[in-house]
């Protein structure tokens, strides 16, 4: 992969609430690649999404986080989504009282500043909104409410990937993106995914079922068991998941 | 030793300064002479001698210590003229772009920044000490209607020493679309001064009206307002009744406020408080005619040590009424909230919808709220809930918006808004909605100042 990596995670360690969860974590995720990340519940699969993102209460005791060649680790939370890393969240938070345009605007500007470019006023923000929304199925009404707010699962997901599209992170991390969605809205979901794709670009796609991955085909598969990656292959890897179940990959590796 | 013991012994102690100053007053007060002016006010000092001062030892006042505050030897807030402090002219321009208002500057009306000639037929908006001095027939029969509870010794006070304040006064089906607006401003004073602003509101059977009143002080004067506002509301009959609290942050607020609404009527009262050392509202609302629809809210910003107090007191004496109370605020510092509710729902008070929620959101360790939602249902068939929450900010929503680029000062002023925004949707006017929004906004924005 060379010099063009985005990530690269070397035997991390992360223990949560005195317990490891992370025992050694290696992963390298090089520019214009799609990486799934696939294992059983309480593999440690939405802790490894956290600490990239930088949550509190996750506590790394070895080993170390790289992106673009710096010290990701080092960064508050709202560093590293400016520097370009971007989490949709398993479970995104409802925000009642915060506008999802005042949200969303107030996060793109803090974009636009930190690399130099004049921010957006209301009105300019909203036309890019309503845009971006319009190939998501986002209806202006769902805009118009407060962040998440009584939205069912499937408007939350696809919230995340609008605000992803409005963000255009360089790696994006999606934590259980499929889980909730009917066939319709993971396809809508999937195409502005895949549009969002650039050569400068990586994604992380986290699930437990092979399902979202014949819609956003990765390039690299690994099986993550027990806080540890047990294995790592290609496509052809989640095909077999899906035929043999978790038990007989981790067996194996073990 | 008795309760009554109590109160003298508290009076004696801490309440002389306000006592002597009650005894030497009333001859030259406004209506001085008149019987039934004279008689409430001499009873309101006798009540207030006999009831002293609270102590925490009174039930209602375990929370609020008022005593050191009450203790400070208030003279009476000399007559102002002319040159106000920049920070209220504001209020001022705010009260001559209202079409009906009237501005109090020291307890006093200052008519020559009051504007009250554009009020429809069947609508006055007077001042007490005028009504008062003229010997107006009607304000006999309609001032002081109302029972002071033993825990209210400062509306006794108030009777007693009593100079000033407004008379809105609605004749049935009068509509006024205009928000009325009335300022109360303290400006500069030698020494502890204090003013008794005594307001009345009269809306006839099937009137209409917005009230807003602004209580507004300089920083550094310390000064005590003892307000009351007596309320009467006739059948189906609609008052929106709003109010800022913006009081300087060495004054000492007290507002009573006794609530008494007709057959269908809807009152909706929210009150907006950043200001004082120690503010308490206190409004007891008498549900005594079916079909009414009450809501007391309110929220409010505190820092420093600052003490703010809402207590409320609805009483369904019949069926089919409603009442809600939404309270929101946000203590940073060493600042004290306290909430207390009471509901009672008398025998025959069948089917009451009764709702309240107390929420506040303490932002540092020193911060405190003391809750007491008090539900006395003594009616089978009704509905009412309420709920009571402290806490901080929610760091799952503090992480997602700082997950999405925003600064997490800014991701935390952005929870705090919203914290308080959400119960201005109490505010049913829209007009004063938006103005008391961009008046939150500005002292949030304070408050991040100074971190």
């Amino acid at each position: 992969m060379g010099k063009d990596r985005m990530l690269e995670i070397e035997n991390l360690r992360v223990t949560v609430e005195g317990k490891e969860i992370l025992k050694g974590v290696s992963l390298a995720v090089g520019a214009g690649e799609v990486h799934a990340i696939m294992g059983p519940n309480g593999s440690g699969k939405s802790t490894l999404s956290y600490v990239i993102a930088g949550r509190e209460g996750y506590e790394v005791t070895g080993g170390s986080i790289r992106f673009k060649g710096e010290d990701l680790l080092a960064l508050e939370p709202e560093e590293r989504s400016r520097a370009g890393v971007f989490l949709a969240f398993q479970y995104p938070v409802e925000v009642p009282g915060v506008g999802t345009t005042t949200f969303l605007r107030s996060a793109l500007n803090a974009h636009l500043k930190h690399r130099g470019e004049p921010e957006l006023d209301p009105m300019q923000f909203i036309r890019l909104l309503r845009d971006k929304a319009k190939a998501l199925d986002i209806g202006d009404d769902k805009l118009k409410r407060a962040v998440n707010a009584g939205f069912s699962g499937g408007e939350k997901k696809r919230n995340e990937v609008l605000q992803m599209a409005l963000l255009e992170p360089a790696l994006a991390v999606l934590d259980e993106t499929d889980s909730g969605l009917d066939i319709d809205a993971l396809k809508v979901v999937a195409d502005g995914v895949n549009t969002l794709k650039r050569h400068d670009s990586a994604t992380i796609v986290i699930t437990h079922y092979q399902r979202l991955l014949n819609y956003i085909v990765p390039d690299h598969v690994h099986v993550l068991a027990d806080g540890r990656v047990v294995r790592s292959g290609g496509k052809e890897l989640a095909e077999e998941l899906e035929a043999k179940g978790y038990a007989g990959i981790a067996d194996r590796a073990a | 030793m008795g309760v009554t013991a109590i109160r003298a012994e508290a009076a004696e102690a801490v309440a002389m300064p306000l006592v002597d100053r009650a005894e030497v007053a009333p001859g030259g007060l406004p209506g001085g002479g008149l019987a039934w002016a004279d008689a409430l006010r001499t009873n309101g000092l006798a009540r207030f001698r006999a009831l002293g001062v609270p102590s925490r030892k009174v039930e209602s006042w375990k929370y609020t210590d008022v005593r050191k505050l009450a203790a400070r030897d208030y003279a009476p807030a000399p007559a102002h003229v002319d040159g106000l402090s920049a920070v209220l002219r504001d209020e001022v321009e705010a009260a001559a772009a209202a079409e009906h208002s009237l501005v109090f500057v020291n307890g006093g009306l200052r008519r020559d920044l009051s504007k009250t000639g554009g009020l429809p037929n069947g609508a006055t908006l007077e001042s007490t000490g005028e009504l008062l001095a003229a010997g107006d027939a009607l304000l006999a029969e309609q001032l002081g209607r109302v029972g002071d509870a033993d825990d209210q010794a400062f509306l006794s006070l108030n009777a007693a020493l009593m100079r000033d304040g407004f008379v809105l006064r609605l004749a049935p089906d009068t509509v006024v679309e205009a928000p009325i607006r009335v300022a109360f401003l303290t400006d500069h004073a030698d020494g502890p001064v204090a003013t008794h602003p005594r307001n009345l509101v009269v809306v006839g059977d099937n009137a209409q009206a917005t009230l807003v009143e602004i209580h507004r002080g300089l920083n550094g004067v310390e000064y005590f307002s003892n307000a009351v506002t007596e309320i009467s509301v006739g059948a189906g009959a609609r008052l929106h009744h709003y109010k800022l609290q913006d009081e300087g942050d060495a004054a000492l607020h007290l507002a009573n406020s006794p609530v008494r609404l007709g057959r269908d009527t809807t009152y909706d009262s929210f009150i907006l408080s950043f200001g004082a050392l120690m503010a308490r509202n206190d409004i007891r609302a008498e549900l005594a005619a079916p079909g009414i629809d009450c809501r007391l809210s309110g929220a409010y910003v505190a820092r420093g040590r600052q003490h703010m107090d809402t207590t409320t007191a609805i009483d369904h004496a019949v069926p089919d009424c409603r009442s809600r109370e939404v309270y929101a605020g946000v203590l940073d510092d060493q600042a004290r909230g306290v909430f207390q509710g009471k509901i009672v729902v008398r025998r025959d008070a069948q089917r009451t919808d009764g709702h309240q929620l107390n929420r506040a959101l303490l932002l540092s360790k020193g911060a405190e709220i003391d809750s007491k939602p008090e539900l006395e249902i003594y009616a089978d068939d009704v509905k009412c809930s309420h709920g009571a929450t402290a806490g901080e900010i929610d760091a799952d929503a503090l992480f997602y918006l700082r997950a999405r680029g925003i600064d997490a000062d800014v991701a935390r002023a952005l929870l705090i808004e919203a914290f308080l925004m959400e119960s201005l949707q109490e505010v049913q006017v829209e007009a004063v909605r938006e103005e008391f929004a961009a008046r939150l906004k500005a002292r949030l924005a304070l408050l991040r100042g100074d971190r």
